[in-house]
């Protein structure tokens, strides 16, 4: 085995998703780790190393009654967890920690014990974009689709699709919340929220977490889950203000965090069985092909309607049924990770027969971060 | 004029010169005396070439319509109707968040690329936001 390989020997996700009113935002963290603790074999007594985002680890560590050596309190919006897994494979090699907990948890929609959500009206943000009437996600992360959609002769249409494309996956998966399938049509007709995008284009808001451990390769064998490797990873930030993101019909963050991971990685896009980009909305899975090198620039979209990443496609695609249709608590990162864990174990629900290499790919705030795992199921 | 209820600009000491030239019909930009890059938001040196030697200008308020959306979730502070959230390009390279006024708020009105023309909405003594809208002639 290649010297200096981390594995995650334990992922769970809250017992319970969707519309949880009886739990706090803490307790789901707690609820979360739990449940990966016991897919681990562990006690809060074996972990020595504590991540989360938007909660303090500080909180997490001492509510589970954690005494960790290592502590990342890394947060960038919903991909930090990339990052935590990241920053976790270098501690773990390092000697600085042995055995790492990821959490997240967000009361999304209940908003029991959730987090305050305000700007400073001193930040460039509060200076610069909010006095203009942002108020949440759907109204800044769809801003560069237009100029996307010019520049490459994208449509309505073929926007849309990419919601229809993962209903179809989510069809396959008992736990998504959205499970019907939809039409193009269906998703046009749908409630307008920012035009160019309606409400199908957008994704859920529900209450949920997730949480993985990790640990070095040598000792993930002893483990009772089958290891899933950690073969490289890749981060990166570009811009706080969606109106300042240099082009808008490619994400600088995706493209540096995604070369990182695949030359970290020693692999070619060839060698890609399975793969999760981080879809809050809809036109983000067609950035992410082209900004991972999946496809040419202008033409993700073209190949999300030739039906490479539906089921039985040469490139499975969000099969969780990702952000739009499966679950969005407000920091989907953890469950593309979840899901890629899931498909490396052999074990989701819509499982892609013989993957070996999986991808999750995530975005922090409004292009703002990227984060980016290679996950095999084969020790490197 | 009636109370401006939307949410203001704090301005901080390294966008004074931005907000006091909105206030006075003017937007201002800087650019780097070193590499001559024009940068925006405000801050006291080039995020190019990261000189401290910059200075600040008056930009001719000519701008191009770079995206939009239109908002159609409830603003009541901005009215009853959708109204557009835009980012502009400036004719000397920024570009930044505002608003398209003085036309029809609808996809045939707001064709991307369009020429601009910078406007000046008062909100309060202090702050005037700098608005875009279709350039006459």
């Amino acid at each position: 085995m290649k010297q200096k390989t981390v594995a995650v020997v334990g992922a769970a996700e809250t017992t319970e998703m969707g519309k949880i009113p009886n739990t706090s935002q803490l307790m789901l963290h707690a609820d979360a780790a739990l449940n990966a603790m016991r897919d681990a074999g562990l006690t809060a007594k074996d972990i020595d190393g504590i991540a989360t985002a938007g909660d303090s680890p500080v909180e997490v560590a001492h509510y589970l009654g954690i005494t960790p050596t290592w502590v990342d309190g890394t947060s960038v919006g919903g991909c930090s967890f990339m990052l935590h897994v990241r920053h976790a494979a270098a501690a773990i090699n390092e000697g600085l920690c042995n055995t790492v907990l990821i959490t997240h948890a967000e009361s999304g929609r209940s908003r029991v014990g959730a987090r305050r959500f305000s700007r400073d009206p001193a930040s460039q943000q509060g200076q610069f974009e909010v006095p203009y009437g942002i108020t949440n996600p759907p109204t800044m992360f769809t801003i560069p689709a237009l100029r996307y959609m010019k520049q490459y002769g994208v449509t309505e249409e073929d926007i849309a699709n990419v919601a229809v494309v993962q209903r179809e996956w989510a069809a396959m998966n008992p736990r998504a919340s959205f499970r019907d399938p939809i039409t193009v049509d269906d998703v046009l007709n749908s409630k307008m929220i920012a035009w160019p995008f309606r409400l199908l284009m957008c994704c859920l808001v529900t209450d949920g977490g997730g949480a993985l451990i990790l640990t070095s390769a040598e000792r993930a064998k002893d483990f009772p889950q089958k290891p899933v490797y950690i073969l490289g990873t890749g981060e990166s930030c570009e811009t706080p203000m969606i109106s300042q993101m240099a082009d808008f019909t490619t994400s600088k963050a995706f493209r540096v965090s995604g070369k990182k991971a695949f030359d970290e990685a020693g692999i070619k896009h060839a060698d890609v069985d399975h793969l999760m980009i981080y879809d809050a909305f809809a036109h983000l899975p067609v950035y992410g092909l082209e900004d991972l090198g999946f496809c040419e620039r202008g033409e993700g979209a073209a190949f999300i309607r030739e039906g490479n990443t539906r089921p039985g496609g040469t490139l499975p695609l969000n099969t969780n049924g990702g952000g739009l249709s499966y679950m969005h608590s407000g920091m989907y990162g953890m469950y593309a990770l979840q899901e890629s864990v899931r498909q490396m174990r052999g074990i989701a629900p819509a499982q892609v027969p013989g993957a070996k290499i999986s991808i999750a790919h995530g975005v922090g705030g409004m292009f703002a971060a990227s984060g980016t795992i290679v996950f095999s199921n084969e020790a490197p | 004029m009636a109370e401006y209820n939307r949410p203001l600009p704090l301005p901080t000491p390294e966008t004074q010169h931005f907000w006091a030239g909105c206030r006075e019909g003017e937007l201002r930009l800087q650019r780097c005396t070193s590499c001559k890059q024009s940068y925006f938001p405000p801050r006291p040196f080039c995020p190019a070439c990261s000189s401290r030697e910059v200075e600040v200008y008056k930009a001719s308020g000519k701008a191009t319509l770079y995206s939009y959306i239109i908002n159609h979730r409830p603003r009541p502070d901005f009215g009853d109707k959708p109204h557009s959230i835009a980012v502009v390009e400036l004719a000397e390279g920024p570009r930044m968040m505002t608003n398209i006024v003085g036309c029809p708020q609808t996809p045939e009105a707001l064709v991307l690329d369009m020429p601009l023309e910078v406007t000046f909405e008062k909100a309060n003594d202090e702050i005037s936001l700098p608005k875009f809208r279709p350039a006459k002639g």
